[in-house]
């Protein structure tokens, strides 16, 4: 039996005293080692679920554990040093190079200066960036996807035990995208890592996630593997998701 | 005209000087004093409203009537003067501090602490390198609205150039009262379109 690398207890959110709960009383087990995909609809509470785990926000109610620590008893600025965080916005720093970027959290653990750049180098080859044609550049100097592939390089740098990540490849081509979703879970690895990546393409959360996450207004609908998914679909909002998708395919088809 | 300030120049120089010297000196401690009360205002939304709040009042008092409430308090001259022209520039600084730290993008705030930056390392490296335009903003307002008040000091024997334009009106003296207005309204001029100029250079960083 793996570890359980981060626990929710019955967590709620809400962002103010009136509204509705934008994450509504969640309880959940994630083990080390596991590849979880986040799928839901717009505003369904994913980034809002993945900044807790964080501490850029507090729940309301309910506890979250990482390796069996509730967070609240940790400096939340040592919390945030353990886990890699690609942010939605994407957030690079435009007053700073690209490797500067990349080298930031290094820095910050004050990692020795060749060590800093050789791990630079590394990560932008690794998310397809000629290191020698980006370092120097600043991030208004990039394209969109290009700036993604920044973010994802910049939380990786530390090669954190635990990876938040919302909708890195969201503005990636999908050439580009299929090879950085294999890269990605090449770096995952199988046994030590955990991964939390939210998106909102179904293929994309069935090829990659151990485990597949869908949410719908604040609420899990189903938690479990692709093919029990599939084979068996929670309730309608999860059988509509996977009802469109095989539309797709069946539009695909048609084109043959 | 001419004739008269090369007659003279011995006394416009220094009083130019007296004017440099009062303006450095109410800079160099207003930005120190600016920026400590910036970082307490950080800390704090109410602090920061409350700051801003005392010192625009404090700034709509009319100058002369400042400087002639201080005198009790601290006497005539320069220290004094000084003193008033450094709670002026309180507003004008802060005014422009806060804004600039806090106009910044959210989701870069929102990235450096989410990446493990505490407080002050956002504010360092993050904050104070992408608002520095504004900062500097402040720092040019506050530079020309002290030129200007630095002139009236002379009222309470602070010198400067306040004190030819002043000696002038006492005197009826039409070339000290011309060369006052100009040496005062060209330094606040010239200042500003020196500033101006290093501020356009700044600013190489903003995401279109
Ligand atoms: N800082 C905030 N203040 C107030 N409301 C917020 C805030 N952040 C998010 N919300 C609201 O909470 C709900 C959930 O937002 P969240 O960002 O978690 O959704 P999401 O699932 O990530 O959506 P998307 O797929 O569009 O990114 C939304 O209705 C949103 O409007
Ligand atoms: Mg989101």
């Amino acid at each position: 039996m793996s570890l359980t690398a981060i626990e929710f207890n019955n967590v709620s959110k809400k962002y103010s005293q009136s509204g509705d709960y934008v994450v509504d009383h969640v309880s959940l087990s994630i083990y080390e080692g596991e590849f979880v995909t986040i799928l839901g609809s717009s505003g369904s509470g994913k980034t809002t679920l993945l900044k807790m785990i964080n501490r850029l926000y507090e729940p309301n109610e309910g506890t979250i554990k990482l390796f069996g620590e509730d967070i609240t008893t940790v400096d939340p600025v040592k919390v945030r040093r353990r886990i890699g965080y690609v942010i939605q916005q994407v957030g690079l720093f435009p007053h700073m190079t690209i490797a500067q970027n990349v080298a930031i959290v290094p820095k910050l653990l004050k990692w020795n200066k060749s060590k800093i750049s050789t791990r630079v180098d590394e990560l932008l080859s690794l998310v397809g960036l000629e290191p020698q044609e980006f370092r120097n550049r600043y991030p208004s100097q990039l394209s969109g996807g290009q700036q993604q592939r920044i973010g994802l390089a910049r939380a990786l740098a530390t090669d954190p035990k635990i990876m938040l990540l919302d909708e890195p490849f969201g503005a990636i081509d999908a050439i580009n995208r299929l090879n950085l979703q294999d890269e990605l879970l090449r770096i995952h690895g199988g046994l030590k890592k955990t991964f939390l990546f939210v998106t909102h393409d179904i293929n994309e959360a069935f090829k990659l996630g151990t485990r597949v996450m869908i949410m719908n207004k604040g609420r899990i609908c189903q938690f479990d593997t692709p093919s029990h998914i599939v084979k068996n679909p929670a309730d309608d909002f999860v059988s509509s998701l996977i009802y469109s998708s095989r539309e797709q395919e069946r539009f695909w088809e048609g084109l043959d | 005209m001419i004739e008269y300030a090369i007659r003279h120049s011995e006394k416009w120089v220094k009083a130019l000087l007296e004017h440099l010297e009062m303006l450095v000196a109410t800079m160099i401690i207003s930005v120190i004093l600016a920026a400590i009360l910036t970082m307490a205002a950080m800390s704090s939304k109410i602090i920061s409203k409350m700051l801003v709040h005392v010192f625009s009042v404090i700034y709509s008092i009319p100058s002369l009537a400042l400087f002639a409430i201080m005198i009790p308090v601290t006497g005539l001259g320069k220290g004094t003067a000084i003193i008033v022209l450094i709670i002026y520039n309180q507003y004008l600084l802060l005014r422009n501090f806060i804004t600039g730290l806090n106009e910044i993008d959210p989701s870069i705030v929102e990235a450096a602490t989410g990446i493990g930056m505490s407080n002050i390392q956002v504010l360092f490296q993050v904050r104070l390198p992408l608002s520095i335009k504004t900062l500097f903003t402040g720092i040019r307002l506050a530079v020309v609205s002290t030129i200007g008040m630095a002139t009236i000091a002379a009222f309470i024997n602070a010198g400067g150039l306040g004190s030819i334009l002043f000696d002038g009106l006492r005197t009826m003296n039409v070339h000290k009262i011309l060369w006052g207005s100009l040496l005062s309204a060209g330094l606040a001029i010239g200042a500003n379109a020196l500033l101006l100029q290093i501020e356009k250079k700044i600013y190489k960083f903003k995401l279109d």
